[in-house]
């Protein structure tokens, strides 16, 4: 059954290594050195070397979109992007989302609406959402489908999921 | 005084007879029209904020300092013994604390002696041979291909049926039969039963290999503190982790803790301990660092365990007007490499319909394939697919509703025990689904026959190349909780509670329900109730959380614990207050007393004690002996089959289920949608592919195991039957995690076969088997 790649267009990379790099990463707003192996994918990266853990892992092979993020506000699938790709640039990760306490619109309606079980999907699941939203605030329940198609959830939240956004949105578009 | 009892439990279609300790006072269930507070409402999980934010943390992400990562070398055959294992190369790698084989670990058995967690001889492909345990994961990938093994290859054998063969390759010593004989079960003189029969059916029907797939994949990490061992596993049962850990590393209880806050889905596969839980405590004492194993998504899928294939022989006699006199399945079972758990194929055969005579044989066959494991409702899934199938042939054959023939054979007796049911609200299921599905308006329907056989269009419109089907399956499973389960209650000075019990939330909201319980019982705001599970060191024993049997189990203990808190509670207050006690009550977590002008906040009367804190003992209550509990529910689907590509695309299922009380309509609203599209999966997409040549999975991975994605889904609608069973436990509930998954299947595949009048007895249900099966036509 359908799969969709979701991926940044190629990006153009320096060689570099063998041996340790130094990159600037962007993450939620605050910007980061590391010095990481080339081979680093930007999952490890913010799993690791940030301790960002919110961002799950379930394939590493770009087949579930439970790493997805946001790179430069698109989302990508963390785990196919190697952490020296992103050098300068920002990413948005799960947690970025909620200020001061406050849960972001998104996450409030994947909780009324009990969008998720096991939760392991749902950082990738809401950051899916996220990037959708910031697109199209008004997303009809077939472009959540489509957009969502790249986020499988072995718990079949599914329908759980397309409400919760349909739900977002309309916090988003009224400032709820 | 706690009281010991002993007491019969079953699981997951196997009944045990145990002691169990009872403490707290027995309590009957609420009356089903009671005025409840928050048992009944849709509470948004009180852990959601946790899960939506990434701060939940999972097995996965604990990171500890000086953690290293243990990656597994796996077999690449599927038999073969090791006759030279060099890990010298691997071991000087940089990065590299310790490479763990054989050679360098203690002998532990393992799997009641099938094999060893380092064993000389390897049983399927992705078998463990070593472990390297280094700084990171990259380090210890690519230190595995340093390591030279030598195989001396042995003769293999995948397939079930082949391997009962008298030369077939022994993957077990004893032999590849489980046990030695086949499981057996028989009642009443099958051979009179259908000489009685007026029409016999029979058919065989075959069902998959299916990959649990849970998100997070299996995995621990280890950490000795002295000689005290930790372990964050992600498993659904930590102190069986614990009890298994203690007893193969040879340490005491009181020296191993398990913890699991969170994990990504288990269903079944992650009941027990597991070999890399072993390995990676054995590391982490080797090198004296916490140690982490993870599978990655492709080991996982060989030696996580799966829902193992089926190969099930059915017949059925019946006389003219549906009575069913006689029911036969002789089914075999690939368990893979190892099992020491079959799961019960013959389970819907002996137990759904009323049938004097009936004999069930089970062969459970060892083959050189990934073992299995259980995955959500074992065996009754497979047998439904099987029975429901068959019992729909029957139906056409005799021209009778599927309904009707269903309540023809309808039994208010467990067939099994002769018992009658607690209660079973199928009747009313089967009434309900009929109207909410509107299946007197399909073609299947006799009434519509009636008006002349012309099928109005239900949905939108196909056109030609279309065919449109329908088709249901009723559904029988356990889920009735049991003993041993116990709880505590603790009241703290500031007012607020905290449950506490040793069970495990896998993804169904157990923390939620069970704060609503207490809240209910004790008459606290819920936002007063906090939680804490998953941890061994914590919490009073509960069981393992599968067989649909958390919330009939915990909750029950919680709640006699809680009762237990508000007696304390009324008790120490009446004191403080200095008023009697019969004439205190409480509500919304203020206590009142016709001899007190204002109402009292607990926390004014607990506060003054110092830091005294009350704690409420709770255990879960015997199932009752002259009754049994189950659960039961109906399905229906509709179906369009593209008969140009054999696409299926289910368009709408209708369940409805009887599950006892519903103690939170919102998480259980998930479970019954969740359960129903892992059970579309089974039926049309999901199937492990193993190459007959060389054993390897060819689709262990989750781009080419097709999983139902956000665009596969159908309209979903669902009722519960909602009738509180006040035999079953205190608080009249059964489960619910299990049963909706086990007639998704055979629903679908009779529609498929009412759609294209060809019946497909063989899952799942893909393009190539449907367009074969129209060219038969
Ligand atoms: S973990 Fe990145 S797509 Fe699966
Ligand atoms: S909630 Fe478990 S995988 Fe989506």
């Amino acid at each position: 059954m359908a799969t969709k790649a979701v991926r940044a267009k190629k990006l153009k990379v320096a060689i570099r290594g063998p041996g340790k790099t130094a990159i600037k990463l962007t993450v939620n707003g605050e910007t980061h050195e590391l010095l990481i192996e080339p081979r680093r994918t930007l999952l490890n990266a913010l799993r690791k070397d940030l301790g960002l853990t919110g961002t799950k892992k379930a394939c590493d092979e770009g087949t579930c979109g439970t790493c997805t993020v946001l790179l430069e506000g698109k989302p990508i699938y963390a785990c196919m992007a190697l952490a020296i790709e992103c050098d300068g640039k920002s990413v948005e990760t799960i947690e970025s989302l909620s200020k001061d306490g406050q849960l972001h619109p998104i996450q409030r309606a994947f909780i009324a609406e009990d969008a998720l079980q096991c939760g392991f999907c749902t950082p990738g699941q809401i950051m899916s959402v996220k990037a959708l939203l910031d697109e199209n605030p008004n997303p009809t329940l077939d472009d959540v489908k489509r957009v969502l198609s790249g986020n499988l959830c072995r718990c079949g939240a599914y329908p759980k999921l397309f409400q919760a956004a349909l739900r977002a949105a309309d916090l988003v578009r009224t400032g709820r | 005084m706690p009281k010991v009892i002993k007491t019969k439990t079953e699981f997951e279609g196997h009944v045990f007879e145990e002691y169990v300790v009872v403490e707290g006072e027995g309590l009957s269930a609420w009356e089903p029209q009671a005025p409840l507070k928050f048992v009944g409402q849709k509470t948004p999980r009180i852990d959601g904020p946790e899960r939506v934010t990434g701060r939940a943390l999972y097995t996965f992400d604990v990171q500890l300092p000086g953690m290293l990562y243990g990656k597994i070398l796996r077999s690449p055959h599927p038999h073969a013994k090791i006759k030279k294992l060099d890990t010298r190369r691997a071991a000087k790698l940089p990065g590299v604390r310790a490479v763990l084989s054989y050679k360098n670990t203690p002998k532990i058995s393992f799997r009641q002696g099938q094999t060893f967690v380092f064993d000389e001889i390897v049983r399927y492909v992705g078998d463990e041979v070593a472990c390297v345990i280094a700084d990171d994961e990259e380090i210890a990938e690519d230190a595995l291909e340093l390591i030279e093994v030598e195989y001396e290859l042995l003769p293999f054998v995948l397939d079930p049926e082949e391997a009962l063969q008298p030369h077939a390759p022994k993957v077990q010593l004893s032999g590849n039969l489980l046990n030695g004989k086949p499981d057996l079960y028989e009642r009443g003189d099958l051979d009179q039963g259908f000489a009685q029969a007026g029409v016999i059916v029979e058919g065989a029907f075959k069902t998959q290999c299916a990959l649990h797939n849970c998100m997070e994949t299996h995995g621990s990490v280890a950490l000795w503190e002295g000689d005290s061992l930790t372990i964050w596993d992600s498993t659904q049962h930590i102190f069986g982790v614990r009890a298994a850990a203690a007893q193969l590393l040879g340490l005491p209880l009181n020296k191993v803790r398990v913890i699991k806050k969170y994990m990504g889905g288990g269903f079944g596969s992650k009941n027990g301990l597991g070999k890399y839980t072993v390995i990676a405590a054995l590391g982490a004492k080797m090198t004296g660092r916490p140690v982490k194993i993870m599978l990655d998504r492709h080991e996982e899928n060989l030696a996580a365990g799966n829902r193992p294939a089926t190969v099930q022989h059915l017949k059925i006699g019946a006389k003219h007007d549906g009575t069913l006199t006689a029911l036969e399945l002789r089914a075999s079972v690939g368990a893979g490499a190892f099992c020491t758990w079959p799961p019960s194929v013959g389970g819907p055969a002996r137990q759904l319909y009323l049938c004097p005579n009936v004999k069930t044989e089970q062969h459970t066959v060892f083959t050189n394939t990934g073992p299995l494991s259980a995955f959500r409702a074992p065996g009754y899934v497979e047998g439904t697919f099987a029975l429901e199938s068959l019992m729909d042939e029957l139906a056409r054959k005799l021209d009778i509703d599927p309904i009707e023939l269903r309540l023809k054979n309808y039994t208010e007796i467990d067939q099994m025990t002769g018992r009658p049911y607690s209660t079973k609200g199928l009747r009313e299921a089967y009434e309900r689904g009929t109207k909410l599905f509107g299946w007197d308006l399909t073609p299947r329907s006799p009434s519509l026959k009636g008006r002349g056989g012309s099928p109005p269009t239900l949905g939108e419109g196909l056109g030609e190349r279309f065919r449109r089907g329908f088709g249901m399956a009723s559904q029988i499973w356990s889920g009735n909780g049991s003993p041993p389960a116990y709880a505590l209650v603790k009241l703290n000075p500031d007012g607020t509670a905290t449950v506490i019990s040793g069970t495990q939330d896998i993804g169904t909201g157990t923390k939620t329900v069970l704060a609503q319980v207490a809240a209910e019982e004790l008459d606290f705001p819920i936002e007063k109730i906090s939680v804490e599970i998953g941890d061994t060191q914590l919490g009073p024993y509960a069981p393992l959380s599968a067989g649909s049997m958390t919330v009939a189990s915990v909750g029950p203990a919680v709640r006699v614990a809680a009762h237990d808190a508000r007696q304390q509670l009324l008790d120490i207050a009446a004191q403080v207050l200095e008023v009697p006690r019969e004439s205190l009550t409480i509500c919304d977590g203020l206590l009142s007393s016709s001899a007190i002008k204002e109402p009292v906040a607990v926390k004014d009367v607990l506060e003054k004690l110092e830091n005294f804190m009350i704690i409420g003992r709770g255990a879960r209550e015997p199932n009752p002996e002259d009754v049994t509990v189950n659960t039961f529910g109906v399905q229906f689907a509709e179906v369009a089959v593209d008969t140009e590509t054999g696409e299926v695309k289910v368009e709408r299922i209708v369940a409805v289920h009887d599950s006892g009380r519903v103690i939170n309509p919102l998480t259980l609203s998930s479970q019954i949608e969740g359960g129903i599209i892992q059970g579309l999966g089974y039926a049309l997409c999901e199937q492990r592919v193993v190459d007959k040549a060389t054993g390897v999975v060819i689709n262990g991975n989750l781009e080419n195991y097709k999983l139902p994605t956000a665009l596969d889904i159908p309209e979903i609608v669902f009722e519960m039957v909602d009738q509180p069973d006040p035999r079953a436990n205190n608080l009249g509930v059964k489960g619910v995690g299990e049963p909706p998954i086990i007639p998704t299947a055979a629903a679908i595949a009779n529609a498929v076969a009412d759609a294209i009048g060809v019946r497909i007895s063989e899952l799942p249900i893909t393009r190539d088997k449907v367009l074969k099966a129209l060219k038969k036509e």
